[in-house]
């Protein structure tokens, strides 16, 4: 990797500003955005990680005051525009100001912003949270493709656009990632995980993921990134503990080892022209 | 003048508060000095505005009773037509196709611009174009 | 009321007879005439009059919405079927890239206060014409040439720019995007950047010094507000974009080492800059349309707008908010601080909030004449709530991680803009018979006003739920398919309808031509625009009315019916 390992700014005043909220807030509201299940989905999806629940749950209750408010407010303007229509050529009363109506349009809105805010500071906190992790994976975004890297083994993805590089991680295990790209801004978006993060040329991107359930999830470059921006593709594998185990073995074989390098290889050799392994039909390149 | 002086002073002094908190917050250069920038602009001209506000007295539009008569006579002199402003437009768009379309495109547009510039200012001192 | 101001009394030059001046004739005969009717090339060329300058504007600024949506016509055909080949992979980035930045930099922008307000905002307060006239006609020629300097991309050889209407460094360096059309792109931003400041200075300054007696600025007309408070906003932000540009041509030409990974560079400090433009350029291009609205939803329910001190004060609160939100767009980039700008952000909520029941407001207890003007203005408010609810999902980081660069965001600021171009055509329906003196059919209009609106929720709605289902903004074919194909069938249906909406404004204007002769208010009108001729003499007024409330045509109109404050008369022993 060549760029310097940094933690994000802000990070240490985020963990500040998380006690002192959580000290005011937590109990009431994590109670409350914990229970959010028997709310409807609203169109979100719960996610398979702790983090994405943790998201989900604020969705809904984010989509739970967006439809009260906004059915309140629409309904008002419905009733308006019904009952007032013009009926003749009569003035109606000049009434210019009522002020504490408009005190109460100013004062309740800042209630709810607070409250809204509370409540993302809380599931913030828990969606950035970095515990300490055994397993950690190095993300690496470039023109078309993704690098997945472990360094604790000799694991090693490597692809390009349709390629779709398949990553694993064990599920219910607090995974560590580092995300970095070699070129533009790319997006790793993994829309399962309801999450995703810039990777950023120079900058190293850190965050967490502990996966509940298995399963293959598609992931894609989110970031405009140039040409080939629309294929950009991976996957990650959510696999059990053993599974796991055992796909970490395979590339500490000679034979492993030396297919992952192969495959970097190619991938390499492949990209270096700039022209991705998908028929020439698709892309029409200019 | 006094109101206008009092709105840009009071953007002024939320941007330089918002410029503080985010400071000592985020420790964030970029922002911190646009947001300085803000600052300035907002007590730049709001300083002005209320050193004359405290030296004149209110104008006729700054007074609700003001009636019509106060305000006639010259408001201000207004050029009925000028074709400076288009050659100086022109001489601005020549210049910039010169970034891209090869450097001696400039020679017109930089020569557009300072005669439309020159001409502008003596047309100024002339009270008229005709 | 009185008749006092000879138009030749507002002209007159202070400096005795080296002053017939800027008219060209004494100030006393009827010379002001050739002034307007004219229509010689020369005299448009030549054309320093804020109205002259406004109507260019508002027929560049149409043009450019016409353009920008063909662009848009092309993407919702290429994603009306998964793996679609209309265009290929760099047309379309050409495409949406080109979209956005016709769209914002050239329609709507310039659109919100360059075309109206130019007209609008002289006559409202009572001046003859902007403060600087001439410095008003070049920001026209910079806005055209910049135009012409963008367009003029797809005539390179490397296409038009195509690295999106942000430009996110380090794509659109010289190694990623080399092509001429980028410096195009660049370049047109300078140009229509320079157009903008000197907009913005011309309205402030006007705003400041020109306002007829009796005219405070508490009594200005809302729409005359917002487009102060545009003007401050203007002033600052353009000037960081400008820099930012200037910097990325450096990088791209000169070798400097701004933005590039390597060397010292810092690719993320062009996000930083170009939003801490971009978001009070969203408030830059929202506060106008937010302006007419409030006054045509006052003018067609028949009442003063409810709320005017505190809509006044939403609208600076906007203003001040408005610079400190600018990474609500970068949540995702890991570097910036999340609950600073998180808060900012929601914060912006309560004044828009504030705005929107200071509109059900008005109409409360009024007497709703639904024109198209009035229809479009409630589309706008409809369409606005939309747009600014989803925008406080936007607000909070961890929402804003799985919903940012997907198709939740994209419906999200298209309400939004959508919004914003319902407001722009009521505005247009509301103020063209004082442009030209002439109405526009009001049948055609109702027909544009329900395609509009109903084409605007179908194109947003299944974009919201195509976001919430994982798809990327930015994307030419979604060869995977997860079942997103019927909802971008609907989303384009929208578009179309959209599209065809516009085509029957146009239309409209050709029907419309010279048909329906309007008088000086039609629509029994608050503000001094209303009280001049349609369209207005050169330098406006033959006379003006005393001015005592915000709706000096109103009172004069209806001596009787003044503005209450908790049913009591305000002016009533107040003066």
């Amino acid at each position: 990797m060549d760029s310097t390992p940094q933690p994000p700014q802000g990070n240490a005043n985020r963990a500040r500003l998380s006690r002192r909220v959580r000290g005011l807030f937590a109990l009431p509201l994590a109670a409350l955005v914990l229970s959010g299940c028997s709310l409807p989905t609203f169109y979100g999806f719960k996610g398979v990680t702790t983090q994405s629940q943790s998201t989900y749950h604020l969705w809904q209750w984010f989509s739970l005051a967006a439809f009260i408010i906004g059915g309140f407010v629409l309904l008002l303007i419905l009733y308006a525009v019904i009952r007032y229509r013009r009926k003749g050529d009569s003035i109606p009363k000049q009434v210019q100001y009522h002020i504490p109506l408009e005190l109460l349009y100013t004062v309740i809105p800042i209630v709810i912003v607070f409250v809204l805010f509370a409540a993302t500071v809380v599931v913030e906190n828990k969606v950035t949270a970095e515990p300490k992790s055994s397993l950690t994976v190095n993300v690496n975004a470039f023109k078309w493709g993704w690098k997945f890297q472990y360094p604790q083994s000799n694991a090693l993805v490597y692809g390009q656009t349709t390629q779709a590089p398949m990553f694993q991680i064990p599920v219910d295990t607090n995974v560590h990632f580092t995300l970095t790209s070699s070129d533009v801004v790319h997006g790793f978006y993994i829309r399962e995980f309801d999450f995703s993060r810039y990777a950023l040329p120079g900058i190293t991107n850190t965050f967490n993921f502990t996966a509940v359930k298995t399963g293959t999830y598609f992931g894609q470059c989110s970031q405009l990134c140039g040409l080939y921006h629309t294929l950009m593709y991976f996957r990650v594998k959510v696999v059990s503990k053993s599974d796991f185990a055992a796909w970490v073995a395979q590339f500490n074989t000679k034979k492993g080892a030396a297919r992952a390098e192969a495959g970097a290889l190619a991938t390499k050799q492949i990209l270096s022209p700039g022209i991705p392994v998908i028929p020439a039909t698709t892309t029409g390149q200019k | 003048m006094r109101v206008e002086a009092r709105i840009l002073l009071l953007l002024g002094a939320f941007f330089g508060a918002m410029c503080v908190v985010y400071w000592f917050w985020g420790h964030e250069d970029a922002g911190s000095i646009m947001m300085l920038g803000g600052t300035l602009l907002g007590f730049l001209p709001g300083t002005y505005y209320y050193y004359w506000s405290r030296r004149m007295t209110p104008r006729p539009e700054d007074r609700s009773d003001a009636t019509l008569e106060e305000g006639a006579g010259v408001i201000a002199t207004f050029p009925g037509s000028s074709i400076f402003p288009f050659l100086l437009g022109m001489g601005a768009f020549l210049s910039v196709l010169s970034m891209v379309f090869g450097v001696w495109l400039a020679i017109p547009g930089v020569g557009l611009i300072l005669w439309a510039l020159l001409g502008a200012t003596a047309e100024s001192r002339r009270g008229g174009v005709h | 009321m009185t008749d006092l101001l000879e138009p030749s009394s507002l002209s007159a030059d202070s400096h005795g007879h080296s002053d017939a001046d800027h008219n060209s004739a004494s100030p006393h005969d009827g010379a002001h005439h050739e002034h307007h009717g004219a229509t010689g090339i020369l005299n448009w060329l030549t054309s320093t009059d804020h109205k002259v300058i406004g109507m260019s504007y508002t027929i560049t600024s149409v043009a450019m919405l016409v353009i920008g949506g063909a662009f848009a016509m092309v993407i919702r055909a290429q994603l009306v079927a998964p793996n679609n080949h209309l265009v290929n992979f760099s047309q379309y980035n050409e495409l949406f890239t080109m979209h956005g930045s016709v769209m914002i930099y050239l329609f709507a922008g310039p659109f919100a206060f360059g075309a109206l307000a130019n007209f609008i905002v002289p006559i409202q307060i009572g001046a003859p014409d902007m403060a600087f006239p001439r410095l008003n006609a070049l920001s026209y020629w910079l806005y055209l040439t910049g135009s012409i300097t963008m367009l003029l991309g797809f005539f390179t050889a490397g296409g038009a720019a195509n690295f999106g209407w942000v430009a996110y460094a380090p794509l659109s360096d010289i190694i990623n995007s080399p092509g001429a059309g980028a410096d195009l792109w660049i370049g047109a931003l300078l140009l229509t950047g320079f157009s903008a400041i000197f907009t913005g200075v011309n309205l402030t300054a006007t705003i400041f010094y020109l306002r007829a007696p009796g005219m405070t600025l508490f009594r200005m007309p809302i729409f005359t507000w917002n487009l102060l408070v545009t003007g401050i906003l203007i002033l600052l932000a353009f000037p960081v974009l400008t820099a930012g540009l200037i910097m990325l041509f450096c990088d791209r030409h000169f070798q400097t080492h701004i933005y590039t990974q390597h060397l010292g560079g810092v690719p993320v400090l062009w996000q930083h800059i170009f939003w801490f433009w971009g978001h009070p350029e969203v408030y830059i291009l929202a506060l106008p349309f937010f302006g007419m609205v409030t006054e045509i939803i006052p003018v067609f329910s028949k009442k003063p707008v409810f709320g005017y001190k505190g809509m006044v004060f939403a609208t600076l609160t906007i203003a001040a908010l408005s610079l400190g939100v600018w990474a609500h767009h970068m949540f995702t980039t890991g570097v910036v601080l999340l609950p600073f700008f998180s808060i900012m952000s929601l914060l912006i909520a309560v004044p828009t909030g504030i705005k929107i029941f200071n509109w059900i407001g008005t109409m409360w207890r009024g007497q709703i004449w639904f024109s198209t003007a009035m229809l479009m203005s409630i589309g706008f408010v409809v369409t606005f709530l939309i747009g600014g609810l989803t925008g406080i999902y936007l607000a909070s980081p961890p929402l804003d991680f799985f919903a940012h660069d997907t198709y939740f965001v994209v419906a999200h600021f298209h309400s939004v803009v959508m919004a914003l171009v319902l407001g722009g055509m009521a505005g247009l329906y509301y103020w063209a018979p004082k442009m030209t003196g002439y109405l526009l059919n009001e049948r055609i209009g109702k027909f544009q006003f329900w395609l509009l609106f109903i084409g605007t929720q179908l194109l947003t709605f299944p974009q919201y739920v195509l976001g919430l289902q994982g798809m990327p903004r930015r994307i030419a074919q979604y060869i995977l398919d997860p079942g997103w194909q019927t909802l971008n069938i609907w989303s384009s249906v929208g578009g179309f309808m959209i599209g065809f909406s516009t085509l029957l404004f146009v239309v409209n204007l050709w029907v419309s031509w010279k048909k329906y002769p309007a008088g000086d208010n039609p629509w029994d009108a608050h503000t001094l625009e209303w009280y001049t001729t349609s369209p207005p003499p050169h330098h406006n007024f033959y006379r003006l009315p005393q001015i005592r409330s915000e709706r000096p045509t109103w009172d004069a109109n209806h001596p009787d019916s003044k503005a209450l404050v908790h049913g009591h008369n305000e002016d009533g022993a107040g003066h």
